[in-house]
């Protein structure tokens, strides 16, 4: 192909993309539905990996023994539970120390309530604060835990705590709003790539003639075709483009919130210089492999002349 | 150059435009296809330059076996074969000029060579001064001098013409005549549908009869033969 017939192909795609005036505004508008349902979940997603990943380096076991535990089970206990393969780490918190932090959670007000109390008459039990590598496996660790407090003939623990529940539920809120994110963007995907099918299609009907005395000065498809890849191809990159910068406000303006509100400090979103390459190059790609795909569903039967 | 065995062609509504044609026509010759409408002359042109298939028998043109083409020659089988068509089949938005330029763009020629040629093919049918002009600017004679410099810029070996004088007065028509005569004497095999009796009467050429689908009739210098 010569760099002649390049600038023509580039030439007569986006005149037609101006030629179809609204159907091309149609095309456009639903990749950018798509495209931005789609860009919102990615966001999303990162989001919440990066909240994950605070909240997993939190999830921890707590493990309270009975008052009065030996020891020599202690030790024991501490050893057992460090063995398993899912545990990363075991931290034996004394009494002593647990006291002081108690104090320390309780502040001014609590302060009495816990003053009377020396090292001997302190009524707290010792326990183990455990953390794991995989933030999944903290229900499994803690029965565990349970097991080995039963096959113990003195029955040493008193109480395991992991947030039971919540961490289940807080994995599987995770994991619905990625599936019904993926569900959502293939169906809107699809409905985008039709559109373009037909935009294109239109363009290819008001051009049958002139299509019909290119083949019969001898066009070949290829020829004929590279124009209306153009087309879906501009469409798809003209609808992420959009797509990018609606996002890119959007997601500057509402990191700017969060981060000035001092109320919702714990909401910490992630810059958007760490992930930008990734959301909009993917977003960017997509949406030119829908504007191409539409026009190659629509081209393919009006060639055969 | 164009070579017919047997040739037959039916429509798929079922009726027999051609029934068994034997032809051969060479390099260099001009010929006319008589014959009363409906005889079967735009489909013997249209199997030439492919808008049809054979329904049966062997042609060939520019020794492609035109029957067995792979789908992805057929363009440049048609590079080598030029159309007037009847109706022209001008681009309306396009001017005179560029309606030529545009049948050397499909083929990718240089733009350099584009710039020359097409000039040089408007001045041989005398429409350099309008080439300027959009279809819709030009009279009938025009049109039909457009529709024939885009049919020849590219060298064609073979010019398929049917009834380039269809819709023209006598005098437009023997200037067209005269313009199909000087490129068939520089080297086109010219194939020429007409009704006009008067033409093939004065400019005595090769006849072609064709009526109810065969050929009655292929005289090297022959006459139109028919009263209209
Ligand atoms: N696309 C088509 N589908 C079905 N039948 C067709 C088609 N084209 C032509 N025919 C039929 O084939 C026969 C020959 O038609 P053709 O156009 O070749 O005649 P012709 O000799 O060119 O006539 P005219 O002088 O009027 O142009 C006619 O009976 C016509 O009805
Ligand atoms: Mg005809």
């Amino acid at each position: 192909m010569t760099l002649n017939t390049i600038s023509r192909h580039l030439r007569e795609g986006s005149k037609s993309i101006v030629r179809n005036g609204w159907m091309s505004v149609a095309s456009i508008s639903s990749i950018v539905i798509s495209l931005f349902i789609l860009g919102v979940f990615i966001l999303l997603s990162f989001n919440l990996n990066h909240l994950m990943s605070q909240v997993d380096s939190k999830i921890t076991i707590s493990v309270y023994l009975k008052v009065g535990t030996s020891k020599e089970q202690v030790d024991l206990l501490e050893t057992d539970i460090g063995n398993m393969s899912e545990v990363s780490q075991v931290t034996l918190i004394p009494k002593a120390e647990g006291l002081k932090l108690l104090e320390k959670k309780l502040g001014d007000k609590g302060k009495d309530l816990v003053k009377g109390y020396t090292p001997e008459t302190n009524p707290l039990p010792d326990a183990f604060t455990i953390e794991v590598y995989k933030p999944e496996t903290v229900s499994m660790v803690a029965k565990k835990i349970q097991a080995l407090n039963e096959t113990n003939k003195d029955k040493p623990i008193d109480i395991v705590n992991y947030g039971q529940g919540h961490v289940e539920k807080l994995f599987k809120l995770t994991e619905m709003i990625r599936n019904f994110g993926l569900i959502l963007v293939v169906g809107l995907g699809f409905t985008a790539m039709f559109l373009i099918a037909n935009t294109i299609k239109i363009t290819i009907m008001a051009r049958q003639r002139e299509i019909s005395i290119m083949k019969m000065v001898g066009a070949t498809n290829s020829f004929i075709r590279w124009p209306f890849f153009v087309e879906g191809a501009l469409i798809g990159l003209i609808g992420s483009v959009v797509t990018i910068a609606i996002l890119f406000l959007a997601y500057n303006q509402l990191f700017a919130l969060t981060a000035d509100t001092m109320g919702i400090q714990f909401i910490d979103m992630l810059p958007l210089s760490n992930i930008w390459a990734f959301a909009f190059g993917s977003l960017m790609a997509l949406g030119i492999l829908i504007g191409v795909w539409g026009s190659t569903i629509s081209i393919r039967k009006f060639l055969k002349v | 150059m164009i070579e017919m065995q047997d040739i037959w062609k039916t429509y798929t509504n079922g009726s027999h435009a051609l029934r068994g044609v034997n032809v051969l026509i060479d390099k260099d010759e001009f010929v006319y296809l008589v014959g009363p409408s409906g005889a079967g002359k735009s489909t013997f042109m249209k199997l030439i330059y492919r808008e049809e298939v054979p329904t049966k028998g062997q042609l060939f043109v520019n020794g492609f076996n035109i029957g067995k083409l792979k789908q992805r020659k057929i363009p440049y089988v048609r590079r080598n074969i030029g159309v007037i068509f009847q109706d022209f089949r001008l681009l309306p938005k396009l001017t005179a000029y560029e309606n030529v330029a545009f049948a050397m763009e499909v083929i990718e020629a240089p733009k350099k060579v584009i710039k020359r040629r097409v000039p040089e093919v408007l001045e041989l049918v005398g429409l350099k001064q309008k080439m300027n002009c959009l279809p819709s600017q030009l009279s009938g004679g025009e049109q039909q001098r457009v529709a024939i410099a885009r049919a020849i810029v590219n060298n064609p070996a073979v010019l398929v013409a049917d009834e380039p004088t269809g819709n023209l007065d006598p005098e437009t028509s023997w200037e067209i005549m005269k313009l199909l005569e000087e490129i068939n004497y520089r080297g086109t095999t010219i194939i020429m549908a007409t009704h006009n009796k008067d033409i093939v009467n004065r400019i005595r050429r090769r006849v072609i009869a064709i009526e109810e689908g065969m050929i009655v009739r292929d005289e090297v210098r022959g006459d139109y033969g028919y009263d209209t």
